[in-house]
């Protein structure tokens, strides 16, 4: 008898004869119900009618009539919450049960039910699980505490189930420290600023000693969480690498794989010079061939990140190249991502045999794959000069098949070929011609247009090629229509008197029968080129193009790098950024390779490096989409074309009706109409029509403060004044959100006037202009004083830092956090959007020192309500030095009082609003704990003062 | 207000975005059969409706081949992760982040379970077997964390069934589930269970060597690797601490070792030394690359050519031993993949039978033993679908062969030790060589 009877129904009615023999009273016959609801779980039925009888066959003996009742109600205790709470006592009386293994089951199946009500219930037993004697309840409830802060994040945080968990690392058993460690990488994953898994070298030592005994899943785990560790130097980095090598023999490739990823990231803070850098290299290639032999699953998962691998270290696979050769019985995909590698590892040593491959391929069924293997032998040509000879025969072999495909791919290939050596293979474009009229599709018609056209003095009869094409031209795709039209435009200039019709033809096709805008413009110039200055038409058609380069679809370096980092996951099985696969930006830590200790080889600048903790990392707008809208008001015109003064007010006026029109007319529903704003090139261009200039305006902002004189009343019996603090710079723009461009900043005030300084560095492959800068509304009307002075173009891994002036007269919208600002930054490429935090500091004025009487009165009549009060710890400064410092950033000591070996400090700061801030700081001799109490009229300022105090005197 | 707040929309720039950032590796399973059938569904989070599937039916689709379908496929709010195992799909929803290889090796030892308890890995087995199917999947994850995955322990919690097992619980009424914690499951060697007797105890071990290689048209090897394992089936008693060496350990320089492997010794002094799981495991996997000179043991004459006209062609196959190490090649098979437009072939073969089958256009030659005096031969003509153009494609060559008694890499076992216990059990080495892709190209 088998579980199929299980399935079998009688007419009455399926539930409610299974009701009946659920309330049975005979054992056997209750527990061959469940097995017939759970039958009918399986496939798909709905069952959860039967809830409270299931449940009640819950108090039993039997343990197995207890796990299929479990199974029952992790299934749908959910969409039953209040019939869930019957078994909650059986749950609690079960976690308290002599056998370990039904303690274990409960607590695993406690955890399970996704029920709020159940969750209050679940902490006392969850408690003593955490602490029980034996270990295989203890890593059972080690998972369940992240079971737990799933549903409810603040229970688990207030219960102290954190610490406990984090006690667990240390347990005795390896199995509990994996699975400690296994949840709280995953509730780390959700709290990203939150320093949960503090990876010390003490912890570190611990993880590495219960690798050694874990299971594979668990090992998978910690080697998962040491690659977010960051060693303090090579020579620790060489330790931890000594110990996770062990672990590329493993069977399960999924430990292979995630120790090669702790690998190849600690391997960058290696001395190349060192032994132990090459030998690491060495040990490297054979796990990774292995995985190759492995199923067609694992080996796809395997190749993508090889590909990933090998972009980084050609090094390691390159004498490997035969592994990848294809064999006919691999499944598409495989093939696919096999040849992808074989090019990227194709050199002079090994391009004949490479090419023998590929020619085979190219005879083989698959359509794609044929394809895929002519443009390879194209990107071989490309790049591997010493074989283009070769490749172009190869090719004009395949082209002699007449197989229809085959021809297409290798006349696309063959104009990429062209272009990277210009007047080397032009013999061969007869017999291109040729195959003119088998070629049906845009990519390939469009390539052999191109040819014509880029050749169309070596080619007899190129008019009348090009004129077949002209007859259907409205039926053809835009990228052919496109590429005739710039032909027969570069024939017309190169034989000006036999095509004057054809080239009259082809313009009024375009521009007067065409409604495709690009189609259309494209026209246009011509036309207007040609009819007004020939010669210049041919410097412009006829200009010599730049080569194209050897490798066209490397990926981004800081993509790249962070990809390497994720070895191993879904982002590196899409090359895709992680943040593309997590909701929001919350979460996201961009992870970079560590720089190699003590060589200038890494490419990052330090202050990357070095920003510690205590900087929370800038909060980046996350998705491009949604902020479309507000490309929009951004200003347009690149910095040079900004002239003050020309008729400020009123470009001023059209810059806030353009604003704020779109804005009541977007709303916040943005995302909605945002995509098709931003795609539609006739849009931008009306825009771009008006650049309101209105940092222009502002040009003469810096004398906002006022009584400059002040800055000169020194407050008596206090020293000069130090000079405000200005944090390092701080990465507010990582690269990998920008195309290549990456800003760090900071702010300072620096004599009155407040300041941004901007280090922009380019990390993309081209060079970068016309950039402009521009701020939201914020809190205190921050807004540039002038335009952003980036005036020579920024070429690739140049860095340059600018000063950008700030007035503090632009339009004013409360932020969250009050100190938030958000920027946006235009360059040639695109528009990027980030946000930082600047400290209030900057906007403390020069005359913020109020006279005695003033303050007392001020100070008596700001309710106490406002008063607010903060503890500094650890200043070691007298009061003198700590009033000195302060005074520094603008924060002024009006008088000091000693009462008792205490001093009191009353202080004032004013904002460049005019919101006056009194402070009275109590500093007890041999205390490093400073007393602060704040008052304001505008109370929600206070906490940032108390930073600006905090930061000034920490620094 | 903000204008620039940032909406909720999960969908920008065509990037899909992911609902939770909880790392749980797999939320649901399904079982789907070649028909497309889903027959068997396992959640562990929330239930999942099973319309997710719609995405892989319709890649299931696009791949033609069920061999062909990506094994990672992406929809708006998951992934799914899916493996092909004997003629079953297993489709795994994961929602995030999660090592996609740790999904898939989760999946065949999923499937390996199965095959394990039921004999074989099937829709008639699982559905036979649902409940313990169930129960199994249960036990082997837990929130997403594989919780038991070795067979051993395994059998410890949940009892496979066995014919005399069910009629017993049917008539006592006993269960099939494990009442005590498994021995093994928490100790430093998890591999093991405690208390383990034999009346004869015995260890075999089977060196199983497979050739992957592609030859060209005239014979030469364009590449060849060996993929071998040691299977072993230990019946030994208590615990008994045994030590594996070899007379040649310098081939292996490519090795991937059983957890029971003490990897330290092998480093240090290139000997498998290991406490052995009870029954049968694999004690590991090596690969020998095409560096060093792989044997070929037969070589193939083939000419296979299509007339311009008359809808036509002619085949003439002719095997012989090449590196044999005078042993006999036997279970000879030769399989080509014809082009779709060849309808039948009339042939004659000077040994063995063949069988050229018009809807998948194999054509199979089964020679058996390589007799090399008299050497076979397979010769006719090919018949075309009429007026259809000559075939652009080559035909391709896939050949069998085991080669009993025989490492073609040159392995040899030394000596078996056994330390920890008094008994002195029985041992066995045996090695064959297969061909594994073992592939020529015409």
């Amino acid at each position: 008898m088998t579980d199929s009877k299980y399935f079998t129904t009688t007419k009455k009615g399926e539930i409610f004869e299974l009701k009946a023999e659920l309330n049975s009273d005979k054992k056997e016959k209750k527990k061959e119900a469940v097995k017939k609801v759970i039958a009918s779980m399986t496939v798909g039925k709905d069952v959860s009618a039967l809830f409270p009888d299931v449940v009640n066959c819950m108090q039993t003996d039997n343990l197995e009539l207890k796990k299929l009742v479990y199974l029952y109600l992790m299934n749908y205790a959910k969409s039953q919450p209040d019939m869930a709470i019957m078994a909650v006592n059986t749950f609690v009386k079960d976690c308290e049960d002599p056998n370990p293994l039904i303690r274990a089951l409960a607590v695993r199946t406690m955890g399970c039910i996704r029920v709020d009500k159940i969750t209050e219930y679940l902490c006392e037993p969850l408690r003593k699980c955490l602490k029980d004697e034996d270990p295989y309840v203890r890593k059972t409830a080690a998972v369940c505490v992240a079971k737990l802060h799933d549903i409810n994040a603040q229970l688990v945080e207030d219960q102290g189930f954190l610490d406990t968990l984090k006690d667990l690392i240390s347990d005795s058993n390896p199995m509990v420290v994996a699975n400690a460690v296994a949840a709280l990488s995953e509730i780390a994953e959700s709290h990203p600023n939150s320093n949960l898994l503090d990876l010390n070298p003490q912890t570190i030592n611990k993880l590495l000693t219960a690798l050694n005994e874990c299971t594979e899943w668990g090992q998978i785990f910690i080697l998962d969480c040491l690659a977010n560790y960051t060693p303090r130097d090579d020579r620790e980095s060489q330790s931890i690498c000594e110990r996770v090598t062990p672990r590329l023999s493993h069977a399960n490739s999924a430990v292979v794989l995630s120790a090669v990823k702790v690998l190849m990231k600690f391997m960058e803070m290696l001395p190349k010079d060192l032994d132990y850098y090459g030998t690491l290299l060495k040990k490297l290639a054979p796990p990774l061939v292995t995985l190759l032999s492995a199923e067609p699953e694992l080996q796809y998962v395997a190749l993508r990140n090889i590909n990933l691998i090998v972009q980084k270290r050609p090094e390691i696979l390159k004498h490997e190249m035969k592994v990848f050769f294809v064999k006919y019985n691999d499944p598409i995909y495989v093939k696919l991502e096999k040849l992808d590698i074989m090019i990227r590892l194709a050199s002079q040593a090994n391009i004949a045999q490479v090419l023998a491959e590929l020619k085979e391929y190219a005879t083989e069924v698959d359509v794609d794959f044929v394809r895929k293997a002519v443009r390879a032998i194209g990107r071989c040509a490309i790049k591997v000069e010493q074989s283009a000879e070769r490749c172009v025969s190869t090719l004009l072999d395949l082209i002699q098949t007449k197989v229809n495909y085959v021809v297409q791919e290798a006349i696309v290939v063959i104009k990429d070929i062209f272009r990277k050596y210009p007047n080397k293979y032009e013999s061969v474009i007869a017999t291109l011609c040729e195959n003119l009229d088998s070629l049906d599709e845009p990519e390939a018609r469009a390539a052999m247009i191109w040819i014509v056209g880029e050749y169309a003095e070596r080619i007899d009869n190129a008019d009348e090629l090009l004129e077949s094409f002209l007859e259907g031209f409205h039926d053809e795709s835009t990228q052919v229509q496109l590429q005739l039209l710039t032909a027969i435009v570069k024939l017309f200039l190169k034989k000006p008197t036999e095509t004057q019709e054809l080239v009259q033809q082809v313009l009024s096709l375009a521009t007067q029968d065409s409604d495709n805008p690009d189609l259309r413009d494209r026209g246009y110039i011509y036309w207007r080129l040609l009819s007004t200055d020939p010669v210049a038409a041919k410097e412009v058609v006829l200009a010599e193009k730049p080569l194209i380069s050897e490798e066209t679809d490397l990926i981004e370096p800081t993509l790249l790098e962070e990809l390497i980092c994720h070895i191993g996951t879904l982002a590196s099985v899409y090359h895709k950024p992680p943040s593309a696969f997590v909701e929001g930006s919350r979460g996201v830590q961009h992870k970079r390779l560590p720089a190699r200790a003590g060589s200038g080889e890494s490419a990052e600048s330090p202050d990357v490096g070095q920003s510690g903790p205590a900087e929370a990392p800038p909060a980046v707008i996350p998705s491009q989409g949604d902020l479309l809208g507000d490309l929009l008001n951004l200003d347009l015109a690149p910095p040079t074309a900004t002239i003050p003064s020309v008729q400020p007010s009123m470009q001023m006026g059209a810059m806030d009706l353009l604003g704020g029109g779109l804005d009541s007319l977007m709303g916040d529903e943005s995302d909605t109409l945002g995509g098709d704003i931003g795609g539609s090139p006739s849009m931008g261009a009306g825009l771009g029509a008006a650049p309101a200039a209105m940092p222009a305006a502002l040009g003469s902002a810096p004398a906002v403060g006022g009584g400059l004189g002040d800055l000169f009343d020194l407050g008596g019996g206090v020293g000069m004044p130090t000079g405000a603090y200005v944090a390092p710079k701080t990465v507010w723009l990582p690269a990998m959100k920008a195309k290549g461009l990456e800003i760090s900043g900071t702010f300072a005030r620096r004599g009155g006037i407040i300041q941004m300084d901007l280090s922009l560095t380019n990390k993309a492959m081209s060079v970068m202009t016309d950039f402009a800068i521009q701020f939201n509304r914020n809190s205190f009307g921050l807004a540039p004083a002038g335009p952003l002075q980036v005036l020579t173009p920024l070429s690739p891994n140049q860095t340059i830092d600018v000063s950008l002036p700030l007035s503090t007269s632009g339009p004013v919208m409360k932020m969250e956090p009050l100190n938030n600002l958000q920027v946006a930054v235009k360059n040639n490429i695109d528009v990027f959007y980030f946000s930082c935090q600047y400290p209030l500091s900057l906007l403390f004025v020069e005359d913020g020192k109020m006279e005695r009487q003033v303050f007392l009165a001020t100070w008596k009549d700001i309710p106490n309500d406002n008063e607010a009060q903060f503890q500094i710890k650890d200043i070691h400064l007298n009061s003198d030095a700590a009033s000195n410092k302060l005074q520094g950033s603008n924060i002024f000591t009006i008088a000091k009082r000693t009462v008792e070996g205490q001093d009191m400090l009353y202080q004032s700061v004013k904002l460049t609003n005019a919101i006056w801030v009194l402070a009275e700081m109590r500093i007890q001799t041999g205390n490093p704990n400073y007393t602060l109490s704040i008052k304001c009229r505008a109370p929600e300022v206070s906490q940032f003062v108390y930073q600006c105090y905090e930061l000034v005197l920490k620094n | 207000m903000n204008r620039w707040k940032v909406s909720d929309c999960h969908i920008a720039n065509g990037e899909y975005c992911l609902k939770t950032l909880i790392k749980t590796a797999v939320y649901s399973l399904f079982l789907i059969n070649n028909a497309g059938d889903l027959f068997l569904e396992k959640h562990w989070k929330s239930v999942i409706s099973r319309s997710v599937c719609d995405y892989f039916f319709e890649a299931r689709e696009k791949a033609v081949e069920p061999d062909n379908v990506p094994p990672v496929i992406r929809t708006p709010h998951h992934y799914l992760i899916n493996i092909y195992r004997e003629k079953i799909f297993f489709v795994s929803v994961i929602q995030t982040e999660v090592p996609p290889l740790f999904v898939i090796e989760f999946l065949h030892r999923v499937a390996e379970t199965f095959q394990d308890y039921f004999g074989e890995c099937s829709e008639t087995t699982i559905k036979d077997n649902v409940v313990i199917v169930y129960e199994l999947l249960e036990e082997m994850l837990d929130n997403g964390f594989p919780l038991a995955t070795e067979s051993n322990i395994l059998k410890e919690l949940i009892r496979p069934p066995t014919i005399l097992r069910t009629m017993v619980n049917t008539i006592t009424g006993s269960s099939n589930v494990g009442e005590t914690l498994p021995t093994g499951q928490l100790s430093t060697i998890p591999w093991r269970r405690a208390g383990v007797k034999y009346t004869n105890n015995e260890a075999y071990f089977d060196v199983v060597e497979e050739i992957d290689a592609i030859l060209d048209k005239s014979g030469t090897t364009v590449f060849a690797e060996i993929q071998g394992v040691i299977d072993a089936c230990v019946k030994l008693s208590g615990m008994p601490d045994l030590t594996l060496s070899f007379m040649n350990p310098r081939l292996l320089d490519d090795v991937s070792f059983h957890p029971c492997v003490r990897y330290k010794r092998w480093e240090s002094e290139r000997v498998i030394s290991f406490i052995p799981p009870d029954g049968n495991f694999q004690l590991m996997s090596y690969h020998i690359s095409a560096q060093n000179l792989v044997a070929i043991p037969v070589y193939v004459k083939q000419n296979i050519s299509f007339f311009e006209t008359g809808s036509s062609g002619r085949l003439d196959i002719t095997v012989g031993p090449k590196q044999t190490m005078g042993k006999t090649v036997e279970c000879l098979v030769v399989t080509v993949h014809m082009p779709k437009v060849v309808l039948s072939a009339n042939l004659n073969a000077t040994q063995g039978t063949y069988n050229y089958d018009p809807v998948t256009k194999i054509l199979v030659w089964d020679i058996g033993k390589l007799n090399s005096q008299k050497l076979p031969n397979l010769k006719g003509s090919l018949s075309l679908q009429s007026g259809a153009p000559k075939p652009e494609e080559n035909p391709s060559l896939n050949i069998d062969l085991k080669i009993q008694q025989l490492a073609i890499s040159g392995l040899k076992v030394n000596r078996l030790d056994m330390y920890g216990e008094k008994y002195k059990p029985f041992k066995g080495v045996k090695y064959v060589t297969k061909a594994g892709k073992f592939q020529v190209r015409t």
